[in-house]
């Protein structure tokens, strides 16, 4: 589970998340919605540390991950992040991008570790493109192998900063389609996204983010049908 | 009118000697080429992400390399620490010199590589459970190697050309060789002229061969 007290976080004078609480409870599938510097994505990175905080604690599994004496590199195993930019490594081949981190972190031999990637490599529908460099690649097949690279350290939670904003609008499906999949397996998913159909559709609950408040949290029938904050009616209207 | 007499035999006669001249040359240079590169690298690290006493050691050394004549270096190896009482070999005060002066400009070609990378490849790599050695050594340092490439590559035919400043400080590489041949022969443009060609001939080789090596280690 993930949980999460009284998050703040500030970059300068500017003060990104005001107090956050929220839980996350294993299987479950979060939506993230909110207009752009709403915090959303920050929340994210302050889940795996990879921004320090200014108050509160974030849980995963019962540890702290900002306390001091976490080994943060060991939690972040267990918490796979797909980003908007999608950040292949250009210089390994598909197969070295997902197979590195296991080889690596997780210490896996070379054979073991070639052997989860491929794997992967094939859940996300690019076996074969084992040898491929990642420039030879589009971006909704790069955004894959980035999903693919999270999944070969086998992680109780994925975390997608919104993993397909910066696609063209013909390669949104087919990473929309590897999250679905995802999620019908079971994972524990937190998705910071502008697709609303995807967060009505897949999502167990929907958090609308409002100038680094959560304005309001709940099912997707509740959230797209009878928001109850004017800040979520309006930022609906303005999105559909 | 011209009347000068060429008189190639002089210097045919001492081509091996030259030609074992340029490999002293070629080694020189690839020695100091190799410290340079670990010591600009760390030069370039210590610039990039260190405060006070070391940064400013860094930035003192890029400032004295890339802004003071290279042949003063030489000197400074040579007379300077001599007049302290420290003398060093002529190979040593033009490895020291040559490693001084290619470290001080890689240092600064290696600080536009690590900017040249983005920043979310260090927090992918980070978010995947590497720690920060991992992410530089696995992910940063290869794509900044292939940044800084072709500056190294230019950086390799200018330690080449510069260790000809040898001959100052009395080092008999190609370019000292060819003086100490000169002056007793009095062939002095036969000389130059075929010492030129041999230059030139392993600046074009250092070219094929790294043109040759980058094809083979980058692949994307």
């Amino acid at each position: 589970m993930i949980e999460i007290r009284d998050l703040h976080k500030k970059f300068g004078a500017l003060h990104v998340l005001k107090g956050i609480d929220l839980e996350v409870q294993k299987g479950e599938v979060l939506s993230v919605i909110g207009a752009s510097g709403s915090g959303k994505s920050t929340l994210l990175y302050c889940i795996n540390g990879l921004e320090p905080i200014h108050q509160g604690r974030v849980v995963v599994d019962g540890t702290d991950v900002h306390a001091k004496g976490t080994d943060v590199n060991k939690l972040r195993q267990k918490l796979g992040m797909v980003f908007q930019q999608w950040n292949s490594f250009p210089h390994l081949t598909v197969l070295e991008n997902v197979a590195l981190a296991p080889r690596i972190v997780r210490g896996l031999s070379m054979a073991e570790a070639r052997d989860v990637a491929a794997k992967q490599l094939g859940h996300v529908g690019l076996g074969d493109k084992l040898n491929s460099y990642p420039n030879a690649l589009s971006g909704g097949q790069q955004q894959r192998l980035a999903i693919a690279r999270a999944l070969a350290m086998e992680p109780d939670y994925m975390l997608f900063d919104e993993a397909t904003s910066a696609l063209d609008p013909e390669l949104v499906g087919e990473v929309l389609d590897t999250m679905r999949l995802l999620a019908e397996e079971g994972m524990t998913m937190i998705c910071v996204t502008h697709e609303m159909g995807f967060a009505r559709d897949v999502s167990d609950r929907v958090a609308f983010f409002h100038q680094g408040t959560m304005e309001e949290i709940g099912p997707p029938a509740q959230i797209f049908g009878d928001a109850q904050s004017e800040h979520t009616r309006r930022f609906l209207a303005n999105v559909r | 009118m011209f009347d000068y007499n060429f008189h190639w035999r002089p210097v045919l006669k001492s081509l091996p000697d030259l030609i074992e001249a340029g490999m002293v040359t070629l080694q020189v240079a690839v020695l100091a080429m190799a410290c340079g590169i670990v010591i600009g690298l760390g030069l370039a690290l210590i610039r990039l992400h260190m405060r006070g006493p070391l940064r400013w050691f860094a930035s003192a050394w890029v400032e004295l390399a890339r802004n003071t004549p290279a042949l003063f270096q030489l000197f400074f190896f040579g007379f300077g620490l001599g007049a302290f009482g420290w003398h060093l070999s002529p190979y040593t005060i033009v490895l020291a010199g040559l490693t001084f002066n290619c470290a001080g400009y890689l240092a600064e070609n290696f600080r536009g590589g690590f900017q040249a990378v983005p920043d979310t490849q260090i927090r992918a790599a980070r978010s995947l459970g590497m720690t920060s050695v991992q992410t530089y050594l696995r992910i940063v340092i290869p794509q900044v190697l292939r940044i800084v490439y072709h500056p190294i590559t230019n950086q390799m035919v200018w330690a080449v050309l510069m260790s000809s400043l040898g001959m100052m400080v009395g080092f008999r590489e190609l370019s000292g060789e060819t003086q100490f041949f000169a002056s007793r022969s009095f062939r002095i443009f036969e000389y130059f002229a075929v010492t030129a060609v041999i230059y030139y001939a392993i600046v074009k080789i250092i070219l094929g061969a790294s043109r040759l090596m980058a094809l083979r280690l980058f692949r994307y």
